[in-house]
């Protein structure tokens, strides 16, 4: 248990390292698509949504069920609604076509 | 199916490839040539993670999971389909959706685990709901300010700053409370309650300008909470999804402070907007000189080089297509059109990129500040669309400015100034610009559409 949540520390200050190098790298033009995208890949958390609504529990089960089926709604719109918008404002951005490459 | 031997590595097989095409996602966003690989690479592995999750044993009845996951489909894609003027505010609305899921997964989760609650589980499990829930009601607020369906105009009272931190203080001591005794379960609805409402007093005081810093802090606090959710559900997937967006959120608000000239910690405590209220009220009818659309046509046509300079005034009026079909006339006279964009130009960051490239214009045109702030003494034309503050040059000389020291886009340093603006009323920080009384610049006094429409049909151009 001990050493599960160092290992987990760990794996937080190496995403978050990574995560501040390459999101850097990101140039200020897509700063709108890049929150849409980081928004939608936040909404994973249905994971845990969905093992919530679903797993069995000894105790609490209706209100594991109502929150958990509630979460999935929310995080599952985000997903959907996230990644089209995304896609859709990086569908517009057009290179000057041919004397511009 | 789930009587495959091996099935728990394969689900956490899944989880590692979405962890890996999460982050390739974010790699390949750094150009707009890998820009849509990068959300096809999102989406691969968000599906991947959902079908794994799926597989899991531990899953006795999926009736409630495909009824939320279809519901929630159907909520997304209205939302994936809004204008891209609303994005300012879809986005504020996505940050309290994902914040809502985290907040409910805690919520339940202590429940379910009270009275055991290990410490440091405690911990973060207070550390989700507390960012969790101050992010979804603050999102809301953001949301409904961005939509006008509340006051933009940033509302302020005495003692507001103490107000809002000894709420947030008073929730953190509470937390505090349950790590030193998870069984005192009765203290929990107070972590959930009191950060709700520290998220509505947090966006009370704030403005419209404010909002590109606001919604950047919001999304690194989404990020954040989800973080430590991943903490309390073991989930190495969920802190990497979380740390990436609290990492995003948290660059993109060191940013606009930047941009803005206020320190992080002014930021970090929610204290925006304050100093404006003071300032305004000085007014004096000094002389402009203003131009008709026929005149600043012929400017315009005899320049070689010209910068647009959109602002929320821009994207209020909706000018951006006319814009376009400035851009085209001009260029078919062969000026040399660019855009000069202002970090904190719009409600969000990267928002003036975006409408432009709605509107067709080509994304090598447009140019950050860093990058056509050196080109304003070549340049014969700047013209400014709906912004004021970000081309105030009293913010690089004035030391009295509340402004003094904000970078700025260098109009002033062009060989004309054209401003259009409905009239010589103040920005929203309700300062003077000095811009606009000197003698190279030219008021366009009007609506951005329909002035910049007159000035199209001037040229000749234009398709109504």
């Amino acid at each position: 248990m001990k050493l599960d949540l160092l290992t987990s520390l760990y794996v937080f200050m190496l995403a978050a390292f990574i995560g501040f190098e390459v999101i850097r790298r990101v140039s200020p033009l897509l700063h709108t698509p890049l929150m849409s995208l980081t928004n939608a890949l936040d909404a994973i958390a249905v994971v845990g949504a969905i093992l919530l609504a679903g797993e069995y529990h000894a105790h609490g089960a209706t209100l594991a069920k109502i929150l958990g089926t509630i979460a999935i709604v929310a995080a599952t719109s985000n997903i959907v609604g996230g990644f089209l918008i995304t896609d859709r404002m990086l569908r517009m951005f057009k290179a000057s076509g041919p004397k511009k490459p | 199916m789930r009587n495959v031997p091996g099935l728990e590595q394969i689900i956490e097989v899944t989880y590692l490839i979405a962890t890996a095409l999460f982050i390739l996602a974010l790699k390949w966003l750094s150009s707009p040539k890998t820009a849509r690989r990068g959300v096809f690479a999102g989406e691969l592995g968000m599906l991947l993670a959902i079908a794994g999750t799926l597989l899991n044993r531990g899953i006795v009845e999926y009736k409630w999971i495909v009824i939320a996951l279809v519901l929630g489909t159907i909520i997304g894609v209205p939302l994936g389909e809004v204008a891209m003027t609303a994005v300012p505010q879809r986005t504020a609305l996505s940050h309290a959706f994902g914040a809502l899921c985290v907040t409910l997964v805690g919520t339940a989760e202590f429940y379910l685990r009270t009275p055991d609650v290990p410490r440091f589980m405690m911990g973060v499990l207070s550390l989700e709901v507390i960012l969790g829930s101050l992010t979804f009601t603050g999102s809301l607020m953001a949301a409904g300010k961005l939509q006008e369906l509340l006051p933009q105009r940033p509302i302020t009272y005495k003692g507001q700053n103490l107000v809002n931190l000894g709420l947030l203080g008073v929730a953190i001591v509470i937390a505090g409370m349950l790590v030193a005794h998870p069984e005192k379960a009765y203290l929990f609805p107070l972590i959930v309650g009191i950060p709700l409402l520290f998220g509505v007093m947090m966006i009370i005081p704030i403005g419209g300008a404010d909002m590109p810093t606001v919604i950047s802090l919001l999304n690194s606090y989404a990020g954040l909470s989800a973080a430590a959710m991943g903490f309390v559900l073991d989930s190495k997937l969920l802190i990497i999804a979380g740390a990436l967006d609290g990492a995003s959120g948290l660059i993109l608000s060191v940013n606009m402070s930047k941009a803005m000239n206020r320190s992080f910690s002014n930021v970090l405590f929610g204290a925006f907007g304050q100093e404006q209220a003071a300032v305004a009220g000085k007014q004096e009818a000094r002389p402009v000189r203003s131009a008709t659309p026929e005149e600043a046509a012929a400017i315009l046509a005899a320049a070689n080089k010209v910068v647009i300079v959109p602002g929320y005034g821009m994207a209020v009026a909706q000018a951006q297509h006319k814009v376009r079909e400035l851009y085209d006339a001009l260029t078919k006279r062969g000026v040399d059109v660019k855009f000069g964009i202002h970090p904190v130009a719009g409600r969000m960051p990267g928002h003036m990129n975006v409408l432009l490239a709605e509107a067709d214009i080509p994304y090598d045109k447009l140019l950050d500040m860093d990058e056509i702030n050196g080109d304003f003494p070549q340049t014969d034309v700047a013209l400014v669309i709906g912004a004021n503050d970000v081309t105030n040059p009293a913010a690089r000389t004035d030391a009295a400015s509340p402004i003094f020291g904000m970078p700025i886009l260098d109009v002033d340093k062009a060989r004309t100034v054209m401003v259009i603006k409905r009239s010589m009323g103040a920005g929203f920080a309700g300062i003077e610009n000095p811009l606009y009384y000197l003698d190279k610049t030219l008021m366009l006094f009007g609506d951005a559409k329909s002035f910049v429409g007159s000035i199209v049909r001037e040229l000749g151009g234009g398709h109504e």
